[in-house]
């Protein structure tokens, strides 16, 4: 771990300062940082992936890891609120299961003890090539992502290239199915953004992140808005193992369903598959309307992952996604599947 | 055990200055007793903001005091240490039960309690954990006087080389204070976060189990006491 400066501001205004005023370093992975729960910003340290001048500890600053609200006003949640906090929350389990599921979902009781729900917006990829200290690969400034033709069991079928990354995220899947957005204060005060508009690909720019936030902007807030679909929605992740691991797919789905059985409004977010917490729009717009049976999920799974293009070694991703996809669809349908 | 996984600090960072003391103030380190911050000694880049942060803490090295088993521990240590490090390196005597394997947080060995909750040592940083009361397996029980999950390990044979040993022992007490009565499949999932190279998964969950029932202890000291008692006639 490269040494670093440690600071411990007591309010938001005074973090957002240490972030500015510290050296910012030759390199956008040498600025200085934010740390909520550490337990990905100290592995990426330890690999000197990231080497910060300055870490700024968030967790001083009260007030900001409360859960607040509920299925008629929506959810305020503080980025600092661990994931641990999210999955007990007893609101958060009844009106928005999808959310606990997928903060359960997350590493380990440990991790989930510390890790936040900011800091797992914010984490950085699990591209092995990216983890190794001695690759320089495109998203730390280097001219390739090996995973293109390299060991890419792991990597994007959705939303790939230049580099293939995928988003670890099991958070933002959900989040995103939720329609929720991030409240954000930086050097240039405050800003709303959506998460639908937070996530970047690396087709789309800023190759050395995979979000739109600047150096110096710190989350406050995740705000997730009533629906009517909140408390029909899940997060179903399938790993390699059944403890600590990330996803190789997963799939957040939250539906709208009228007492006539038929589907008012569909979300379906796929996680593990692309470079962003994936949105299948297609599959979306077909739901809506139709009474969910065994044939409508098995288009809907087809169409979600339409336009996906396999790497050498991820090929296996498709029909594994487009079976959670009907699982998924299935749990909040209260649809029976063979 | 040398620390293996700190060879980089000679690449990385000016020579220490065990000497100086850092400013020490702001609530995450209150307690760690404020000093004056000597500016002329801060590297270069440390100069151009030295007249701001009242609560930052320079790159180098610094002492702290830490909270480990209810007791005060001093250790000089940089903002990179980690509690992990700081614990088994930095403090004297060491605190030695919390392992390092990994040092990624992927395999529990280093499992201690920070204000009670389970967290991975080696994912948190001494400067961080200043304020906190830090629990490791030593500050469960002692040989003399285990507690409920120490004794039903003993009494279950709940390990191998023993090496993950005192994280699980560390996880379950947690988990027992949070459910007392869990079932087979609530303490696994209660371990998913620590791992076990020899395999010995059974038997660990049986002395969870055991030690939630109450089974363990008293087991288990009766079978101590039974050892020592032979062990004592034979002589
Ligand atoms: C072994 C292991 C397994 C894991 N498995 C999973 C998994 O299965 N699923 C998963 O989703 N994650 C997993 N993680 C990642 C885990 O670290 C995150 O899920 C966790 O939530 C990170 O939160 P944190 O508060 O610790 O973030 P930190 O480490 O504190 O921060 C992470 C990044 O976000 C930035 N950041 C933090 N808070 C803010 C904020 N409020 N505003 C702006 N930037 C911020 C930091 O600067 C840093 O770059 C795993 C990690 C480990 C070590
Ligand atoms: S040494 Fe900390 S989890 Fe492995
Ligand atoms: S007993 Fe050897 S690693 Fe668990």
């Amino acid at each position: 771990m490269k040494a670093f400066e440690w600071s411990n501001p007591t309010n938001i205004t005074e973090a957002v300062k240490l972030l500015q005023t510290a050296a910012q370093g030759a390199d956008p992975d040498e600025a200085p940082r934010p740390m909520a729960g550490g337990q990905d910003l100290l592995t990426t340290n330890k690999h000197y992936i990231t080497r910060p001048t300055r870490i700024v500890n968030l967790k001083g600053i009260r007030g900001l890891d409360r859960i607040e609200g509920n299925a008629k006003r929506g959810l305020k949640i503080g980025a600092l609120a661990t994931l641990t906090q999210i999955e007990e929350n007893e609101e958060v389990r009844r009106s928005f299961p999808g959310l606990a599921e997928a903060a359960l979902s997350v590493a380990t009781p440990q991790i989930r003890n510390l890790g936040t729900i900011g800091g797992n917006l914010c984490q950085r990829p699990r591209c092995w090539y990216y983890r190794l200290e001695d690759v320089i690969c495109l998203k730390k400034g280097g001219s390739q992502c090996y995973a293109a033709t390299g060991e890419n069991k792991y990597n994007a079928i959705l939303g790939g290239g230049p580099s293939f990354i995928v988003h670890p995220s099991d958070l933002a899947p959900i989040l995103l199915a939720l329609n929720a957005s991030v409240a954000v204060t930086g050097p240039s005060g405050n800003r709303q953004i959506a998460l639908e508009k937070f996530f970047t690909l690396p087709s789309e720019g800023n190759l050395r992140r995979e979000n739109v936030l600047q150096n110096g902007e710190v989350i406050t807030e995740i705000q997730v808005p009533s629906s009517r679909m909140a408390a029909r929605s899940t997060y179903l992740k399938f790993k390699e193992r059944s403890s600590l691991d990330f996803a190789l797919s997963a799939v957040a789905a939250a539906v709208e369903v009228g007492t006539d059985g038929v589907v008012k409004q569909a979300r379906i977010v796929l996680g593990g598959v692309a470079p962003v917490p994936w949105r299948a729009p297609e599959a979306e717009a077909f739901l809506t309307g139709k009474k969910l049976d065994a044939n409508i999920l098995a288009e809907a799974a087809k169409l979600a992952l339409r336009g996906a293009q396999p790497l050498e070694k991820n090929a296996y991703k498709v029909p594994l996604t487009q079976t959670l996809v009907r699982r998924a669809l299935a749990k909040v349908g209260n649809v029976a599947t063979a | 055990m040398a620390d293996e996984h700190d060879d980089k600090v000679a690449r990385d960072i000016a020579p220490p200055s065990p000497g100086r003391r850092q400013f020490l103030k702001g609530v995450g380190i209150a307690g760690a007793g404020a000093a004056v911050a000597d500016q002329l000694l801060l590297r270069p880049h440390e100069q151009a903001v030295a007249a701001e942060p009242p609560q930052t803490l320079s790159a180098a090295t610094t002492e702290v005091t830490l909270q480990i088993n209810n007791q005060k521990r001093k250790a000089m240590v940089e903002p990179r240490t980690t509690l992990l490090n700081a614990m088994r390196n930095h403090v004297e005597p060491p605190v030695t039960g919390p392992k390092l394997v990994c040092d990624q947080g992927t395999c529990g060995a280093c499992t201690v309690l920070l204000d009670g909750k389970p967290v991975y040592s080696c994912l948190v940083l001494a400067v961080d954990a200043m304020n906190k009361p830090v629990t490791t397996v030593e500050g469960l029980g002692t040989p003399d006087k285990m507690n409920a999950v120490q004794a039903a390990f003993v009494e279950k044979d709940a390990l191998m080389c023993g090496f993950c040993t005192p994280g699980f022992v560390t996880t379950i007490s947690a988990y027992l204070k949070k459910n007392p009565n869990p079932s087979l499949d609530e303490v696994r999932e209660a371990c998913k976060g620590n791992f076990c190279r020899c395999g010995t998964y059974p038997k660990v969950f049986e002395a969870a189990l055991a030690a939630a029932k109450g089974t363990g202890r008293n087991g288990a000291r009766a079978e101590l006491m039974n050892h020592r008692e032979a062990a004592e006639s034979e002589a």
